[in-house]
C-alpha cells in the first residue's frame, strides 16, 4: 500500500516560498489503478516525484508497504525503487545507446539478478516486440519505445508502477493500445498503477481519480 | 558467484554497453594524455637505452680500468709510479693528445686535428674497425697514422698518403669505421689521427709550451675492484694533481649528464602530460552534460549514485587506459627514431630496447592522470537527481555540498598527483617543489585572466555595440560560460609551446651572437718568437696581415696569500684536486683590455700603487671564485720554474663565446715580459682559398704552428645549431599538436549550450553569417586572451629557465612569441567554429525536435 500523509512541496523563489503542493493525503491499496490529473502547474508532476521517492517533501510523509520514504537516504530510496518500483514516462526516457532488450535488463542487472536476459525476453515479446529487440531506440517508433518502456517498467515485478503521461507523445490510436497494455499487465501482475495525465478519457479508465489544482486535492472520485 | 559479485559484472557490462556512442568521443577526450604519456615513455626508455649502453660500453669508452690524466709533462717521480704499475698483470698504455695541424703531402690540404699518440695496448676494451680491415693491429709496426674518414675528405687525401703532423711523416694506413666514445659532433670540430706514441716526441710538437695531455691507460685483471684498488694510490696523485678516474667514476660521470638531460626532457613531458590531464578534465566535463538525462533514468530505475558513478569510471578508465596504450605506443615509435635524429650528440651506440619500466610507468601516469583528472567532473554524476527524468527543468547537477569528502578526496588526489609526479621527475624536492609551484602559479595567472575577462565582458558592453558583438562578448561571463576552461587550455598551451621555443632561441642566439661579431676568420697558436716575421711575410704574400701578436705564458698557480695550496684550499673547503690547481694557464700579459672583457670588480692596472717587487694581476671573475680568491690577494704562480708572486687588483667578466684569444689570468707587461712565451694571432682573411694558402705556407714553412679556420669552426657550430634547433621545434610541434585535443575538449563541454543557442537564433531570424560573427567574436576574444597571457608567462617561464638552469642572459624574442600567441588564436577560432559547424548544418526544425 501507498499512502501520502500531509504532503507540502515548496520551492525558494526569490527571497519568498512557492507552494507546490499543499497538504496532500491519501491512501493507494495494492494493486489498484489510479490516476491524478488536473490542468498545468497544478503540481501532478510533483507529486508524483515525491510519490516514487524521486525527491523529498518539504513536509509530510510517504509510505510505501510499511516504509517512510521521507526517512530514507537518497540511495537507500534508489535501491528501493529498483526492487519495488516501475516506471513510464512521457519522453519514453529509454538509454539512447542501449538495445530495446537491454534497456529492458537495466533494472535487473542493477541489482544484479540473474536470468535479466530471458526475463527481458519474454517481457518484449509480451508487450508485442519480439521481433525487434535488437533495435536501438532511434530505431523505434514512439509506440514502440513505450512499450520497450512499459516492459522495462515491469521487468522488475514493481509493487507500484508510476506513468507520467503515458500517452502523451503518442497519436490516439497507439496511446489507446498502450492504456490497454497497461490494464493488461496490471491485472496480470497485481501492480498497483499511479498514473499522471491531462487526457481525462485516460483518466477514466482508472478505478480511481484524484484531481489537483493549485497543489491540494479537489476531487478523489473511486469507481 | 554471489549476487554482490554479479551486481559488479553486471555494472561492468552495462558499462561497456552504455559507453557505445560515445566511446569515440571519450577516447578523444582522453587521447589529450597520449601525447603526455608519449614524451615521457620515448624519454624515459631513451634515457634507460643510452644508461644502459654507458654501463656496457663504459670500459670501452675509457679503454681501460684506470686512467691518470696529467696536461702537462709528469714529473719524474709520477712517471716511476706508473712505470711501476706497469706489471704483466696490469698492463699500462700511455696516451698523448694534443692539437696539430695535419696536412697532406700530396694534396696540400691542411686541418687542426686532435693528434692521439697512442701506446701498444690501446684500447685494452672495445674493438677498434679500420678500412681496410685490421689495420689497427699494424698501427704500432711503423711511423703509421690511422685518422677519421672525415679528415681525408677535408685534406683531399687518401688512404696511402702521406700525412705530415708537426716535423713528422706518417703514411697513412686507414681509417676509423668504427670505435666507442667520442660523438660525430666534437669530431666535427677537429678530426683525429692516430699515431704510435713512440714517435710523438718527434714531431717536436710536445715540448715547451705545447698543450699536449698525458694520459695513462690501465688494465686490472678482471676479478679486481677497481674502486678498492684506486683507494691507497689516490693520495699520491692528487698531491700532484694528477687526475685520477676509474671505470665506475667515467660511468657515473657520463651517466649523470645523460640524466640531468632526461630530467629536463622528463619536466617538459610532464608539463605536456598536465596540460593533456586539463584537456581531459575539460572533455569529461562535456560527457557529463550529455549524460545528465540517462543518469536520472538508470537512478529512477534503482541504481544508486556509487552504481552510476562506477559505470562512468570505468568507461572512463577504460578510455584513459586505451589513451595511454595509445602514448606508450607513440612513445616507442619515437624511442625507436630519437638515435637516428640526435647520434651525432650521443657519447655511446645506443641499443635501442623496449623498457619494461618506463612502458610501465608510462602506462600508470598516463591512466591515473587521466582518472584523477576525469574524477572531478565525473564526481557531479553522483549528483544528478532522478527528477531530471520527469521534469528537464530541474537542476541537473545539483550543486555540491561544501563538505563533500569525495570531492574533498579527488582534489587532495589531484593536487598530490602533481606534487608527486613534479618531484618524481624534477629529480630533487627542491627542484620538484619550484616546479609545482611555477605550474600552479600559471594556472593561477591564467584562471584569474579569464575570471578578469568575465568581468570585464559583463562591465564593458554596451547597448551600442552590434548586437553580434555583443552577443559574443555577452557569452564570456554568461553561466556556464567556457572562459575558463579554454583560457586555461589554451593559455597553457601556449605557455609550454612559446617556453620551448624562447629556451632554444635564447640559447643558440649566444652562439649565433658571438660567431658573428668577430671579423677575424684565421687564429694561429703556437708561435715562437721568432717566427713573428716569417709568419708577417707568409701573411703579406697573400695581401694580409696579423691583427697583433698576443704573448701567452704557460704557468701553474703555487700559493695563494703565502699559504700552499693544501693549505689554502683546507682553509677554504676547496679540493685540493680542482682542476685551478691542476690546470697549466695560459696566460698574457697587456695593459689595455680587450673589446670581450668588462671589469666586474677593483680597478684596471695602473691604478693601484704596489710596491715595486709585486705587479699585478686581472682574473677571470669565475676562476677567482673557484680559487676562493678576491681582490687584494696574492697569487703566487709558477712560471716553468720561477715563482712570481702578484696581487690582484681586478676581477673580469669575460665573455667566451667570442672567436678571440679570451684569458683566465692578465697579467701586467712589466711581470711577465721575460718569462718564456709563445704568442698567438688572428687575420681577417676575405676568402676560403686565401685561409687554405695561408694554412698551407704556415705548416709547411713552421710546422709546430697551429691555425684554425673560424669560418669552418663557424659552420660546424651552425650546422649543431641547426639539428639543435630541429629536434627544439619537434618539440615545440608536438607541444603544438597536444594542444588540439585539449582545445577541442575544452571547446566541447559547452557545444551543446552553443548549438542550442544558435539554433535559436536561427529560429528567430539569425542569418548564419550573424551567428558565425556571434561565434567568431567570442572565440577570437577567448583566444586572445589565452594566447598573449601564455605568451607572457613563457616569457617569465623561459626567463627563469635560462637565467637559472641553463646560466645565461634572457632576451625576449618578441616576434617569434607572437607568432605562437596568432597561432594558438587562429587554433581557438578553427576549433571553435569547426565544434559549432552543426549549427549552420542544422535546420531549426531539426535542431528543436532534437531538443
Amino acid at each position: 500500500m501507498l499512502s501520502a500523509k500531509d504532503l507540502t512541496k515548496e520551492y525558494l523563489s526569490g527571497a519568498s516560498k512557492l507552494a507546490v503542493l499543499k497538504h496532500v493525503s491519501f491512501d493507494i491499496p495494492q494493486g489498484s489503478f489510479v490516476s491524478i490529473v488536473g490542468p498545468s502547474g497544478s503540481g501532478k508532476t510533483t507529486l508524483l516525484g515525491l510519490l516514487a521517492g524521486l525527491d523529498a517533501p518539504s513536509g509530510g510523509t510517504v509510505t510505501l508497504d510499511g516504509v517512510d520514504l521521507t526517512r530514507l537516504t537518497e540511495d537507500e530510496r534508489a535501491l528501493l525503487r529498483g526492487e519495488k518500483v516501475g516506471f513510464i514516462f512521457q519522453t519514453f526516457q529509454l538509454i539512447p545507446t542501449l538495445t530495446a532488450i537491454e534497456n529492458v535488463q537495466v533494472p535487473l542487472e542493477l541489482r544484479g539478478e540473474r536470468g535479466a536476459a530471458e526475463r527481458a525476453t519474454l517481457l518484449l515479446k509480451r508487450v508485442g516486440l519480439g521481433d525487434r529487440m535488437d533495435h536501438f531506440p532511434t530505431q523505434l517508433s514512439g509506440g514502440e519505445q513505450q512499450r520497450v518502456a512499459i516492459a522495462r517498467a515491469f521487468s522488475n515485478s514493481p509493487r507500484i508502477l508510476f506513468a507520467d503521461e503515458p500517452t502523451g507523445n503518442l497519436d490516439g490510436e497507439t496511446g489507446a493500445r498502450i492504456v490497454e497494455l497497461l490494464e493488461e499487465l496490471n491485472r496480470e501482475s497485481g501492480s498497483t498503477i499511479v498514473i499522471v495525465t491531462h487526457d481525462l478519457m485516460l483518466a477514466q479508465r482508472a478505478g480511481r481519480m484524484i484531481r489537483l489544482k493549485d497543489g491540494a486535492v479537489v476531487e478523489d472520485v473511486t469507481r | 558467484m554471489s549476487p554482490q559479485n554479479s551486481r559488479w559484472t553486471y555494472i561492468a557490462n552495462l558499462a561497456w554497453r552504455e559507453s557505445r556512442t560515445a566511446r569515440r568521443r571519450l577516447l578523444l577526450y582522453m587521447s589529450s594524455i597520449s601525447l603526455g604519456v608519449a614524451a615521457l615513455v620515448a624519454i624515459d626508455s631513451f634515457a634507460s637505452n643510452v644508461q644502459a649502453s654507458i654501463r656496457t660500453q663504459a670500459k670501452d669508452l675509457m679503454g681501460g680500468d684506470v686512467s691518470f690524466t696529467y696536461n702537462a709533462k709528469v714529473p719524474a717521480s709520477i712517471e716511476k709510479i706508473l712505470d711501476s704499475l706497469n706489471t704483466p698483470g696490469t698492463p699500462v698504455a700511455k696516451i698523448v693528445s694534443f692539437i696539430s695541424m695535419a696536412s697532406d703531402t700530396r694534396s696540400g690540404g691542411t686541418r687542426l686535428a686532435q693528434i692521439k699518440a697512442v701506446g701498444a695496448g690501446y684500447p685494452f676494451y672495445g674493438e677498434i674497425r679500420t678500412a681496410p680491415d685490421g689495420q689497427w693491429a699494424r698501427l704500432q709496426s711503423g711511423p703509421y697514422a690511422i685518422v677519421d674518414a672525415a679528415l681525408l675528405i677535408v685534406l683531399d687525401a687518401k688512404v696511402g698518403d702521406t700525412l705530415a703532423i708537426g716535423f713528422m711523416k706518417f703514411p697513412i694506413i686507414g681509417t676509423i669505421t668504427s670505435m666507442a666514445g667520442q660523438s660525430d659532433a666534437s669530431l666535427m670540430m677537429a678530426p683525429r689521427v692516430f699515431v704510435p706514441e713512440r714517435y710523438a716526441a718527434e714531431t717536436q710538437l710536445i715540448g715547451f709550451g705545447s698543450r699536449a695531455t698525458y694520459e695513462w691507460l690501465i688494465k686490472l685483471p678482471p676479478s679486481t675492484n677497481v674502486t678498492k684498488w684506486s683507494v691507497p694510490l689516490r693520495p699520491k696523485f692528487q698531491n700532484e694533481h694528477v687526475r685520477m678516474t676509474t671505470v665506475v667514476q667515467s660511468e657515473n660521470n657520463i651517466a649523470e649528464s645523460v640524466k640531468q638531460l632526461a630530467d629536463f626532457l622528463g619536466i617538459v613531458g610532464l608539463i605536456a602530460l598536465l596540460l593533456g590531464g586539463i584537456g581531459v578534465a575539460s572533455g569529461v566535463n562535456a560527457f557529463v552534460t550529455r549524460k545528465i538525462d540517462t543518469v536520472a533514468v538508470l537512478r529512477c530505475l534503482g541504481a544508486t549514485s556509487g552504481q552510476v558513478l562506477a559505470i562512468y569510471v570505468a568507461q572512463a578508465a577504460a578510455m584513459g587506459f586505451i589513451g595511454a596504450v595509445v602514448g606508450v605506443s607513440l612513445g616507442i615509435a619515437i624511442q625507436f627514431t630519437l638515435p637516428l635524429a640526435i647520434k651525432d650528440f650521443l657519447p655511446v651506440d645506443v641499443r635501442v630496447a623496449l623498457d619494461a619500466k618506463a612502458i610501465g610507468m608510462g602506462l600508470a601516469i598516463g591512466v591515473w592522470v587521466a582518472l584523477v583528472f576525469a574524477l572531478r567532473p565525473l564526481l557531479a554524476l553522483r549528483r544528478v537527481s532522478p527528477l531530471q527524468a520527469l521534469r528537464r527543468d530541474a537542476a541537473a547537477l545539483e550543486t555540491a555540498r561544501v563538505h563533500d569528502i569525495p570531492t574533498h578526496l579527488v582534489n587532495i588526489a589531484l593536487v598530490g598527483s602533481i606534487l608527486l609526479l613534479a618531484f618524481e621527475r624534477a629529480g630533487n624536492l627542491r627542484r620538484g617543489a619550484l616546479f609545482a609551484a611555477g605550474i600552479g602559479g600559471s594556472m593561477l595567472v591564467l584562471w584569474l585572466s579569464a575570471a578578469g575577462l568575465s568581468w570585464l565582458a559583463r562591465k564593458m558592453v554596451t547597448p551600442r555595440w552590434p548586437y553580434v558583438i555583443r552577443q559574443g562578448v555577452a557569452n564570456l561571463h554568461r553561466p556556464a560560460n567556457q572562459t575558463r576552461t579554454v583560457v586555461l587550455a589554451l593559455g597553457f598551451g601556449a605557455f609550454l609551446v612559446s617556453t620551448l621555443y624562447l629556451v632554444q632561441s635564447n640559447l643558440l642566439k649566444q652562439f649565433e651572437i658571438t660567431a658573428a661579431q668577430s671579423k677575424a676568420n684565421l687564429i694561429f697558436f703556437d708561435i715562437q718568437d721568432d717566427q713573428r716575421a716569417g709568419l708577417d711575410s707568409i701573411l703579406a704574400a697573400q695581401g694580409q696581415h696579423a691583427l697583433g701578436y698576443t704573448p701567452i705564458v704557460m704557468m701553474k698557480v703555487a700559493g695563494v696569500n703565502g699559504r700552499t695550496i693544501p693549505q689554502w684550499s683546507a682553509a677554504n673547503a676547496i679540493s685540493v684536486s680542482s682542476w685551478v690547481w691542476r690546470r697549466e694557464f695560459r696566460s698574457t700579459y697587456r695593459d689595455t683590455m680587450v673589446a670581450t672583457e668588462k671589469l666586474a670588480a677593483g680597478k684596471w692596472f695602473g691604478a693601484t700603487h704596489l710596491p715595486d717587487s709585486l705587479s699585478e694581476l686581472s682574473l677571470e671573475q669565475s676562476v677567482a671564485a673557484e680559487m676562493h680568491v678576491k681582490v687584494g690577494d696574492i697569487i703566487a704562480w709558477d712560471v716553468q720554474g720561477v715563482k712570481v708572486p702578484v696581487q690582484v687588483t681586478s676581477l673580469r667578466d669575460v665573455n667566451w663565446g667570442r672567436f678571440e684569444p679570451n684569458f683566465f689570468a692578465v697579467f701586467t707587461t712589466k711581470a711577465l715580459r721575460g718569462a718564456p712565451k709563445q704568442y698567438a694571432t688572428v687575420a681577417a682573411v676575405p676568402n676560403d682559398s686565401i685561409i687554405a694558402t695561408l694554412q698551407r705556407a704556415s705548416v709547411t714553412r713552421f710546422p709546430n704552428i697551429s691555425s684554425m679556420d673560424l669560418s669552418l669552426v663557424r659552420r660546424t657550430i651552425g650546422q649543431i645549431v641547426e639539428k639543435v634547433s630541429l629536434a627544439v621545434r619537434f618539440l615545440a610541434l608536438f607541444s603544438l599538436a597536444m594542444a588540439i585535443p585539449v582545445l577541442f575538449s575544452a571547446v566541447a563541454a559547452t557545444r551543446r549550450d552553443r548549438l542550442r543557442e544558435g539554433v535559436l537564433l536561427k529560429t528567430l531570424g539569425a542569418t548564419s553569417a550573424q551567428i558565425a560573427r556571434i561565434l567568431l567574436s567570442e572565440y577570437a576574444l577567448l583566444g586572445t586572451l589565452g594566447a598573449l597571457t601564455g605568451m607572457v608567462l613563457s616569457f617569465a617561464g623561459a626567463w627563469g629557465l635560462v637565467r637559472f638552469i641553463f646560466d645565461g642572459t634572457f632576451a625576449p624574442a618578441l616576434l617569434p612569441a607572437f607568432m605562437i600567441a596568432f597561432i594558438m588564436m587562429a587554433l581557438a577560432i578553427a576549433i571553435g567554429l569547426l565544434t559549432s559547424r552543426d549549427v549552420f548544418k542544422e535546420t531549426p526544425m531539426a535542431a528543436l525536435r532534437e531538443q
